[in-house]
């Protein structure tokens, strides 16, 4: 049997209506579990990026990157594993406030776990803590003594560490060889 | 020079701009103002009105699969869309263009559960390649120009524009037609890499026991005289895929047959024996493959593909040729010897041999007993001179016509293989008469399937569409009574059919038809179903008891086949 693990896959899009889905199905019909997404601009104009986190086998995700690039409005699509990545999940926790300042543990879980206070009220506290899964996780453990009332992870914010920025460069050449290209995008 | 014009109008336009001459449709509340603009255009496109939208996609496929051109589709929204659904999903399957065009409510009721609305390009995406709403009478042009370039391009497929109603009736400039000719984020036909045809070439040259695998992609490439010159030049077998029919004619002595779970013994047997496979666009379906596992392990792999996504999806290649089918072979023939396999060549024969003693013979040749499919089909080729274009509906009809038909030029032969859909046939054959009105056109079709699409007699009468129709009546859901007679201990669970006069049927849409109850009667019969000018359609009484073999059981290797309910294939 081939080992399964995280991975992750970013894929580059034009800005349609739809992407999303037709990305997400490429996952559905192949009953793979998408452990988080999350789509969001890029620093080159009109392409956005959607960032899925999926456990599965190798060969099973070099086959889902493959079919998510061939979707027409997918510039390109990458798979990584997580050394070829740097990436961040934000965490949000609620927990009353009561409770916390009772036990005044707050600032040496605050800076214990590199988090911040986003709000203060009577009755709530707001923390939140960037970084990886098993350190928001970390701190939600100690958290839940306090008795959590919300709690929340983003999908993962992912940049690569490879020299080359492939999306780029692929745009900046192909736009040299079709400089009509924006006729065939207008308007739709 | 611009003009106003409504949304309506600038599609109609654009779809003739696209060298569209025929369209299959049916009108409704949501696609009126096309429907209405199209009644001033009838000189320029010919709208063919289908008994129900099903049909105009199977249609659509035949027009499309016999001209190489994008097959057009008009329906409206709600139901009309969910009936395209099928055609669809069989057109993505076999890599078929289509522009389907739906009708949608207003831009104004889109997610109010308006009268006949459905999320259709919601529904469509996992059955398209591209699917896009259209909201704008000025978007239009654009749509169209981006469809039928999506459609055709690269590995062709099927997409679909849903039109707002507003976007119809809504006003817009009309300038000149733009074709689109790039979208930055699709490149359809890569550039071939040299150093993979000079690996190729130095595999191809090496190879003591090569054997080529020819897909449904060489068809679409228009490359069968590469195929064939690569194949005469080294001397190379050539089997094909159910799809690949007739990229290299019956009668080719390099045309070993079919691949796959009803293929040809000699291509099945020896896929574990080749050196070296060069498959051309085909995608190792599982009926083609069958147990991955024991899959050529003998041979090295060369697959040429224009769709990246194909590769080592099912089965790992050595080198993988991403391009154009004609591109691909066209840089390759230079390089390639001339070669001699004469030895490689007559294991093919051997295994003719037995196949033709213990499986042919007795199907086509059968001395006494009811008809067989495989005669008839045999028969009928025959008697169209090779020159048909022949097409099947699915089940057992399909396998002995895909077998036993005979051709000699190139998209000859037509099937909906991926989807494998029942109710194919009829309105299929209807596209490829109408795209190919030169050519003869002969159906062959089950009693079973034949029904699932009957209405579209209907057409056939209309329009005076000459198409020949063979059904293959056995009075069963033959190819599943096969099943239940094999692995089902005989128990035949709803698959016996009471049938409907059929000749009385055709009868009543003014289509000539006789019954062939008897062999005696079958060669009369044909003659006059092949020297009718208008379409004729036989009854023929078939065997129930006929099987189609041989049959490599599911989940068996590829060379192992039964050559009859109870002998495995062997010397
Ligand atoms: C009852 C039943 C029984 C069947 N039994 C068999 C059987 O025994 N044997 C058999 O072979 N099939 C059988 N089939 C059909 C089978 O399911 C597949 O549909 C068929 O094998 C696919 O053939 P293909 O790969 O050539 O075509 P497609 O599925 O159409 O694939 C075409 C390939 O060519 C590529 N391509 C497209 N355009 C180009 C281009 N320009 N250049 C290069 N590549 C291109 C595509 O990307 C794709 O990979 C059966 C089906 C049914 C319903
Ligand atoms: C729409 C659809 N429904 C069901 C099937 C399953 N199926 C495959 S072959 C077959 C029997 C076909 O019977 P018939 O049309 O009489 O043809 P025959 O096999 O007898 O030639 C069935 C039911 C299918 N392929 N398509």
């Amino acid at each position: 049997m081939e080992e399964t693990k995280l991975y992750t896959i970013s894929a580059f899009s034009e800005n349609n209506v739809g992407v999303l889905n037709q990305v997400t199905i490429i996952f559905t019909r192949r009953c793979i579990n998408i452990e988080s997404i999350s789509a969001s601009a890029t620093a080159i104009p009109g392409v956005y990026k959607i960032t899925v986190v999926a456990k599965s086998t190798l060969s099973a995700m070099e086959k889902v990157v493959k079919q998510i690039e061939k979707r027409i409005e997918i510039i390109k699509a990458f798979l990584h594993t997580d050394d070829e990545i740097i990436y961040q999940e934000v965490a949000l926790y609620k927990v009353p406030t009561d409770k916390m300042l009772h036990e005044s543990h707050l600032e040496g879980i605050i800076r214990h776990h590199n988090a911040r206070i986003l709000e203060i009220t009577p009755d709530y506290t707001i923390l939140e803590k960037t970084g990886h899964v098993d350190e928001t996780e970390a701190l939600f453990a100690e958290l839940r003594r306090y008795g959590i009332l919300q709690f929340v992870r983003s999908g993962r914010a992912a940049v690569t560490k490879h020299p080359v920025e492939f999306v780029t460069n692929y745009l900046e050449q192909q736009a040299k060889i079709h400089p009509e290209w924006k006729k065939f995008v207008d308007g739709l | 020079m611009s003009e106003k014009i409504n949304g309506a109008e600038a599609l109609v336009r654009s779809i003739i701009a696209e060298q569209t001459d025929t369209i299959f449709g049916y009108p409704g509340g949501a696609i009126m103002p096309v429907y209405d603009k199209l009644y001033d255009h009838t000189d320029e496109l010919r709208h063919i009105l289908v008994r129900h939208e099903q049909g105009a996609t199977h249609a659509a496929q035949g027009y499309a699969r016999v001209t190489g051109k994008a097959g057009v589709v008009v329906v409206t929204s709600g139901p009309a869309a969910t009936n395209v659904i099928t055609g669809l999903s069989d057109a993505l399957m076999d890599s078929t263009p289509l522009v389907v065009i739906t009708g949608q409510v207003a831009s104004s009721l889109l997610g109010t559960d308006a009268f006949q609305e459905t999320d259709v390009v919601g529904i469509v995406h996992p059955v398209t390649k591209w699917a896009v709403q259209v909201r704008r009478a000025q978007d239009i042009p654009l749509a169209v120009a981006r469809a039928f370039y999506i459609a055709r391009n690269g590995r062709p497929g099927p997409v679909v524009l849903d039109i707002a109603k507003d976007a119809q009736t809504g006003e817009m400039e009309w300038e000149e037609y733009r074709p689109c000719t790039y979208i930055r984020s699709y490149l359809p036909r890569p550039e071939v890499g040299t150093a993979e045809i000079a690996e190729a070439a130095r595999l191809i040259n090496h190879a003591e026991r090569p054997m080529i695998l020819s897909g449904h992609g060489v068809m679409i490439a228009e490359a069968e005289p590469e195929l064939t010159a690569l194949a005469e030049k080294a001397e190379i077998p050539v089997a094909t895929t159910l799809l690949g029919i007739s990229t290299i004619p019956t009668a080719h002595p390099l045309n070993m047959g079919m691949l796959g779970m009803h293929g040809n013994i000699g291509p099945n047997y020896n896929t574990n024996r080749a050196d070296l496979i060069i498959a051309i666009g085909m995608r190792f379906d599982d009926r083609v493959t069958s147990s991955l596992e024991h899959y050529a392990p003998q041979a090295k792999i060369i697959h040429i593909d224009i769709d990246a996504a194909e590769f080592n999806k099912n089965v790992k290649a050595q080198l993988t040729i991403h391009g154009d089918a004609k591109d691909v072979l066209q840089a390759l023939l230079p390089k390639i010897n001339s070669a001699r396999h004469q030895q490689w060549v007559e294991t093919f024969a051997d295994c003719y041999k037995v196949e033709l003693e213990k499986v042919i013979n007795p199907e086509v040749n059968p001395a006494e007993g009811m008809m067989k499919m495989g005669e008839v089909v045999d028969r009928v080729a025959r008697a169209f001179g090779e020159k048909a274009v022949g097409v099947t509906d699915v089940g057992q009809n399909q396998m002995f016509g895909a077998r036993y038909f005979r051709h000699s030029e190139p998209k000859s032969f037509l099937s909906s293989g991926g989807l494998g859909t029942m109710g194919f046939g009829l309105p299929g054959a209807i596209g490829a008469k109408i795209g190919a009105p030169e050519r003869q056109v002969v159906l062959f079709v089950g009693d079973g399937g034949f029904q699932m699409t009957i209405q579209e007699l209907g057409v056939i009468m209309e329009y005076g569409v000459a198409v020949k129709i063979v059904l293959l009546n056995n009075n069963f859901l033959g190819n599943v009574r096969q099943w239940q007679q094999l692995f089902f201990k005989g128990r035949f669970s709803a698959t016996p059919m009471v049938n409907p006069d059929f000749v009385e049927i055709c009868k009543a849409y003014g289509i000539k038809a006789e019954n062939v109850a008897d062999r005696s009667e079958l060669a009369g019969a044909i003659d006059r179903m092949v020297s009718s000018e208008g379409a004729y359609l036989l009854n023929v009484n078939i065997d129930p008891e006929d099987m189609i073999f041989p049959m490599i059981p599911l989940g068996g290797a590829v060379d192992t086949m039964m050559v009859n309910a109870d002998t495995l294939f062997s010397f």
